[in-house]
């Protein structure tokens, strides 16, 4: 046999001869099991995790959205000025400077917060109006993408999944409304609002937003749902497609139970870097809102009515509209870049 | 068709289905099965075969009513099939997918995937109880219960495979449409497949539909083998019958393009080539559908669709000339 076949020099062929039957040993059933190498097996939403924490830029943003909440929950346990405390004979300071009154206040020894922002022109401490222009900002963001969320859900699930004519009435009736111009809508509802709602939100938390806010998130949940439902239905279409929505039909699955135990997972991720986009989206109509003056009222502040507000001593006090700004561009970032990290995370298509 | 008193379990007769295609301002149907009838008996296995696009899928998913058919009926032990009681009769009847691979939902469990059904017809009292009859049916299509907790897609084409049999078998059916259950597979597992599907039969004394253009393994599972094209029936016969003396002229050239393993005897077998493409099924010929590329077609052919006739010893054939 050996000379038969002349070995190649470099192969790495063995060679039998050398061997004889005793030297081989048949395989255990445990060794055999052996080699089913299987990974730990991960749960989805674990798996995105983990990817997720590989990514840097996500967990920085992670890190700063947590830190802008932080502040924003806890500056008013630290902070002894109010957002509408007027601090006498304390206007358009900059930051860290001490009025007068307070300068003679801390040579007698006592302490004296500093103003980490400076004061605005009434003399009300800038930080803690800041922090609470952020604590506006991001409540509206979030309320209205969810809003947005729950019903572009609802209605683009059962669009998509329906199909067939009761697709193409929902989607002529979303047309509809994605033609009509959201601006105008919420000036007119602003003000038809403000005389029914003044009496009833009075004395409420939501009176201090005022009916500007109101009716901002009523046009968000009347209007701004139809992207998310559109999008969704998208989605769906495609996912409807796959064989195991069939096989689930075929089990006798009920609808409902198909778009919540079938579809709606599957398009998730494209669920979460939207609502997780929609955030920034939401803080911006808020603060151009605010910014023209349909904002909440006054003296609660928003980031956009800061800014507004410090436009108008922009050569002398440019910190002013600094901060609100730049919490403004802190926060959407993050959201954006968050939004991204985890669209890489959770959808395995795109990331794999 | 046939006079014995044997009960059957799954009668279709002249079951239609069109599904309404718009071409531009018009509404033509798409002829995908036009008027078949069949028979299968508790314990049988009805092979079904035919080329791409003939209906054989949607003759499987007519008969689970996954489409509601245009016309004709689904009877199963001698109940109508109907929008009513087909809840019920999804406990009886069930369906294995041809694709492993998009008919097992990515985001869930092995556990929650054969667990679906137990859930929807409610077939359990405690969580443990569900757990239990998970892992049996793990068990029963040879994957080892510590794989309940994984995903699908940790699993090899083969494996999913048994994850959909699972699936079907969760509710103890009696019935099991398989449509093309195995032709996503490779050879040496596509024979691992197919003896479980005979294995599972013989234990739990299960019928099937199996459907495939595999004529071999069909061959190989079959009692009674049906082929079809373009949405009807041509011929139906037992298994070796069907292969050993092919009456329809679109069968037999359909067996002469059974790959032969051995060269010598492929060289000296003459394959009955067809002429012309299949035609499309929004412009169906009249009459006999096969009539266009049939080598015994007559003016009579064109005029009517001849009927399925039984040739003597269970073997029907829809053909004028043969």
């Amino acid at each position: 046999m050996a000379n038969e076949f002349k070995k190649a020099p470099f192969s790495a062929q063995i060679d039998l001869s050398k061997f004889s039957s005793a030297d081989f040993v048949k395989a255990t059933d445990d060794e055999k099991r052996q080699q089913e190498v299987m990974g730990e097996s991960t749960t989805f939403f674990k798996d995105g995790m983990r990817r997720l924490r590989k990514n840097p830029l996500a967990m920085l943003s992670i890190g700063i959205l947590i830190a802008i909440v932080l502040i924003m929950m806890l500056a008013p346990l630290f902070v002894p000025y109010g957002y509408d405390d007027i601090v006498k004979g304390a206007s358009n300071l900059s930051p860290m400077q001490y009025s007068s009154s307070e300068l003679s206040k801390i040579a007698a020894g006592e302490k004296v917060f500093p103003h980490l922002f400076g004061t605005d022109s009434l003399g009300r401490d800038y930080f803690i109006r800041v922090v609470y222009g952020t604590r506006v900002s991001l409540g509206v963001g979030i309320v209205a993408s969810v809003l947005v969320l729950i019903i572009g859900m609802l209605y683009g699930s059962i669009s998509g999944y329906m199909g067939g004519k009761v697709d193409l009435v929902m989607m002529r009736i979303v047309d509809i409304i994605y033609s009509l111009p959201d601006m105008l809508l919420i000036i007119l509802l602003s003000v038809v609002l403000k005389e029914t709602l003044q009496p009833v939100i009075a004395g409420t938390v939501l009176a201090k937003l005022g009916v500007n806010m109101i009716s901002l998130f009523i046009v968000f949940g009347l209007l701004y749902w139809v992207g998310m439902a559109r999008l969704i239905r998208g989605q769906i279409l495609t996912i409807k497609q796959n064989e195991y929505v069939l096989a689930a039909q075929c089990i006798g699955t009920s609808t409902p139970r198909i778009i919540r135990r079938h579809i709606l997972p599957n398009c998730l991720s494209v669920i979460i870097i939207t609502t997780a986009l929609q955030i920034p989206s939401a803080i911006f109509t808020e603060s151009y809102l605010s910014f023209v003056g349909l904002g909440v009222s006054a003296p609660m502040p928003s980031l956009g009515s800061l800014a507004n507000e410090a436009r108008k001593g922009l050569q002398s006090y440019p910190s002013k509209l600094f901060f609100p700004a730049l919490t403004i561009v802190l926060i959407v970032l993050a959201l954006n870049l968050l939004g991204d990290g985890l669209r890489d995370a959770f959808d395995p298509k795109l990331s794999r | 068709m046939g006079n014995d008193n044997t009960e059957y379990l799954v009668e279709v007769s002249h079951l239609k289905q069109y599904f309404p295609i718009r071409n531009g301002f018009k509404t033509i149907p798409l002829k995908a099965v036009d008027d078949v009838s069949f028979k299968i008996k508790a314990g049988e296995t009805l092979g079904l075969v035919g080329e791409s696009g003939c209906g054989k899928t949607t003759v499987g998913r007519s008969i689970l009513r996954l489409y509601k058919p245009t016309s004709g009926s689904v009877k199963f032990r001698g109940e109508e099939v109907t929008e009513k009681n087909i809840h019920n009769l999804r406990k009886e009847m069930q369906m294995v997918f041809q694709d492993p691979y998009s008919s097992l939902n990515p985001r869930m469990t092995v556990e929650d995937i054969i667990g679906e059904p137990l859930d929807v017809h409610k077939l359990y009292k405690t969580r443990e109880e569900r757990h239990e009859k998970i892992i049996e049916l793990m068990k029963t299509v040879g994957l080892n219960a510590e794989h309940a907790t994984r995903y699908a897609h940790e699993f090899s084409g083969g494996q999913r495979q048994r994850i959909g049999i699972a699936r079907a078998l969760a509710v103890d059916p009696s019935f099991i449409v398989c449509d093309e259950p195995v032709s996503a597979l490779d050879v040496s597992i596509q024979a691992q497949v197919v003896n479980m599907f005979e294995d599972l039969k013989k234990e739990r004394g299960l019928s099937y539909l199996f459907i495939a253009h595999d004529l071999l393994v069909v061959h190989h599972i079959s009692d009674r083998i049906a082929v079809m094209y373009l949405g009807h029936m041509m011929e139906l016969a037992d298994s070796d019958e069907l292969m050993d003396n092919p009456v329809h002229p679109y069968t037999q050239s359909l067996l002469s393009a059974i790959p032969i393993p051995d060269p010598e005897t492929a060289r000296k077998s003459k394959r009955i080539i067809l002429e012309g493409d299949v035609p499309s099924p929004l412009r169906m010929p009249s009459g006999c559908p096969f009539r266009t590329r049939c080598k015994y077609a007559t003016e009579q052919c064109a005029k009517e669709m001849p009927e399925l006739k039984d040739r003597g010893n269970g073997h029907f054939v829809a053909c004028w000339n043969k």
